[in-house]
């Protein structure tokens, strides 16, 4: 039996049956398109949340207050509350990490910031003005924070474009107005670009205004929240992380590693840490799509076992004019593999689709790669040979003599 | 030439009780024969069928088939053998349903890996030798009758080119005159040279072959030459 003939055999039994084949094929396009689908919103909240860390700034490592430990005290305070870092330690890092390029330490905390008549409650950060190299930030009207402004405490601000038009109304001119943060007015200095950025940290919902002004009217005390600093490139990552760590223990007076007050963040690790997760999530989704997968499989277990029974006499019929069992197999094979190959091209195409309007619907750009593509055609072809190979056997293994007499 | 020498079958079944179906038959049919195989159901002529058609091998005994011995192969020797020499006709004529006349006729030749463009060409002549001509060769099978479905079944019995024609109960779903019909095509094929093997039950379809052997209890009980062969043309 050549291979066009074959194919032609198969589409004629399939074809005989247009109802049952499209059911049967239906099982198989839900599992396949599913599974694209799934993986696909995987990848592209993967890739969302990537891009809004990737978005804060590149080559970053941010030093955070960590927990005050004693020896054998097991009770810490929690990150970030903790106040173990300064100014000092700052410029420090600026004065002897040499492959840091910038060094922005900075003083958030969320506060009610209000205009007449408009209110928002927004993250407002002290800080300084290498700030904007270390965070990728652009000034889109007036200027940041000086040197000047910075060393004298200076009442003003620099609002992102979401608080703006918060504050203002959209797109509406608010340099030279004032602001009250905490009930103090801020003169309204610059207005940022937008980034963007969507989710947590969102750069263009803040307010920046000098660091000694946030530790002096509102924080009330010297300490900082977080240090940024910027590496020079993406190989020195390590070392710039080595160093500071180094350095802020030996300033710190911490022999031991262990018992550091602060914790050294690579944004490498914080894209992998959040990988990791999405990988998860995305392995989650999958496996339940591929559970349906499995059903339609079975379906289609199903539905050949019930036509080698119904087309027994024809397989006898098959045998008597000279077929071998060979014949038959491939014949009972082909048909389940077609049946899967099919639905495997429109189940595809259908989770292509899907994925389409999620992403024409919803924020989340979904990703559809082409190793997902090719999976799921080596999984549906998987499964009609191992879903076929029972029901393709046992019709080639039926005896002519009595298949012809089967009532 | 066919030369069948000692056959016996023994059939078990699953309790372990055994049945012998055959019992040390033995006869030669030449080519260009017509023989009817003529004997009351359960006397083993279908059993008979089976081996003369390669379908089965007799448990002792020697089948051979121009000289090979068909009785010792294995599964996929016996399907070549039916594939390149036999053709068989069937009582419930066993047509592909929602196949046309020219796909069944042609299924055969697709077994056999012949060209395809030489497919076309040898159903065609063999339906003109079964007696239907170009006006149902699209038709499907189940738009035909009965008579017609028969003769589809013997044109794609002869599209081989096989050196033997089986064929058990032709007639049995047929009314006598559309049974006359079929037989009188296998008369025509025996004219122009084909063997032809009837089975049987039934006296009066016997007596269309020109040799009939009669079966009984699995023994070979009467082979003679049919003196009042009736001659349908």
């Amino acid at each position: 039996m050549i291979t066009s003939d074959l194919i032609s055999e198969t589409y004629w039994a399939l074809s005989g049956n247009k109802i049952r084949s499209a059911l049967t094929m239906l099982g198989i396009i839900i599992g396949i398109s599913s599974v694209i689908a799934m993986v696909s919103i995987g990848q592209g909240a993967k890739n969302n949340i990537e891009q809004s860390i990737q978005s804060v700034g590149s080559n970053l490592i941010i030093v955070m207050p960590g927990a005050q430990r004693g020896v054998g005290v097991q009770i810490s305070s929690g990150r970030g509350s903790a106040q173990t870092l300064t100014q000092e330690d700052a410029n420090a890092i600026s004065g002897s990490v040499s492959l840091a390029q910038a060094v922005a330490p900075e003083l958030s905390r969320r506060y009610q910031v209000t205009t007449k008549g408009k209110n928002t409650n927004t993250q407002v950060t002290g800080t300084v003005p290498q700030y904007l190299e270390v965070r990728n930030i652009q000034i889109g009207q007036g200027s940041f924070i000086t040197d000047q402004q910075s060393k004298s405490a200076a009442k003003v601000a620099v609002l992102g474009p979401t608080t703006r038009d918060d504050l203002f109304g959209a797109n509406a001119n608010a340099i030279g107005q004032d602001v009250k943060i905490n009930n103090m007015e801020f003169k309204v200095i610059g207005i940022t670009q937008a980034k963007g950025g969507s989710g947590f940290s969102n750069p263009d919902d803040a307010v920046y205004i000098p660091l000694a002004t946030a530790q002096r009217y509102l924080a009330g005390d010297t300490y900082v929240s977080d240090i940024s600093v910027k590496a020079q490139s993406q190989q020195v990552m390590a070392t710039v992380q080595q160093q500071i760590t180094d350095l802020l223990l030996s300033r710190h007076h911490i022999s031991n590693p262990q018992l550091a007050d602060f914790n050294v963040i690579n944004q490498a690790d914080i894209v992998a840490a959040a990988g990791s997760v999405t990988n998860t999530f995305t392995l989650l989704l999958a496996s339940i799509a591929g559970i349906s997968l499995l059903v339609g499989g079975i379906g289609i277990m199903n539905m050949m076992l019930t036509t080698v029974t119904e087309r027994t006499r024809e397989i006898g019929l098959r045998k008597a004019i000279g077929a071998e069992s060979g014949d038959i197999n491939r014949q009972f094979l082909a048909e389940a593999v077609m049946l899967t190959f099919l639905g495997g091209v429109a189940g595809v195409l259908f989770g292509w689709v899907m994925s389409l309007i999620i992403s024409h619907f919803s924020s989340l750009q979904t990703s559809i790669s082409f190793s997902s593509i090719l999976l799921a055609f080596g999984v549906s072809a998987t499964i009609g040979i191992v879903f076929g190979y029972y029901p393709a056997r046992r019709a080639s293994k039926l005896n002519p003599i009595e298949a012809l007499r089967y009532e | 030439m066919i030369k069948i020498q000692n056959i016996s079958k023994l059939y078990k079944s699953g309790n372990g009780i055994e049945t012998l179906a055959l019992k040390d038959v033995s006869f030669n049919i030449n080519d260009g024969e017509f023989v009817a195989i003529m004997g009351p159901s359960g006397s083993g002529k279908s059993t008979l069928m089976h081996i003369l058609g390669a379908l089965d091998t007799p448990t002792s005994g020697k089948y051979f088939l121009d000289e090979k011995d068909v009785s010792q192969m294995t599964e996929n020797e016996l399907a070549k053998i039916r594939r390149e020499q036999i053709g068989f006709v069937f009582q419930a004529f066993n047509l592909l349903p929602r196949a046309s006349v020219l796909r069944n006729v042609t299924l055969p030749l697709m077994y056999a890996e012949i060209p395809k463009t030489k497919r076309q060409e040898q159903a065609v002549k063999s339906l003109h030798m079964a007696g239907l001509n170009e006006t149902h060769f699209g038709h499907f099978s189940n738009q035909l009758s009965g008579g017609q479905m028969q003769r589809v079944a013997i044109a794609r019995a002869l599209v081989n080119n096989p050196k033997l024609i089986l064929a058990d109960e032709p007639t049995g779903n047929l009314d006598t005159q559309t049974g006359e019909l079929v037989l009188g095509s296998f008369q025509d094929l025996n004219e122009h040279g084909h063997t032809i093997v009837i089975i049987t039950h039934e006296l009066d379809v016997a007596a269309h072959a020109k040799r009939i052997i009669h079966i009984r209890d699995g023994r070979m009980v009467k082979d003679e030459i049919n003196t009042n062969q009736i001659k349908l043309k």
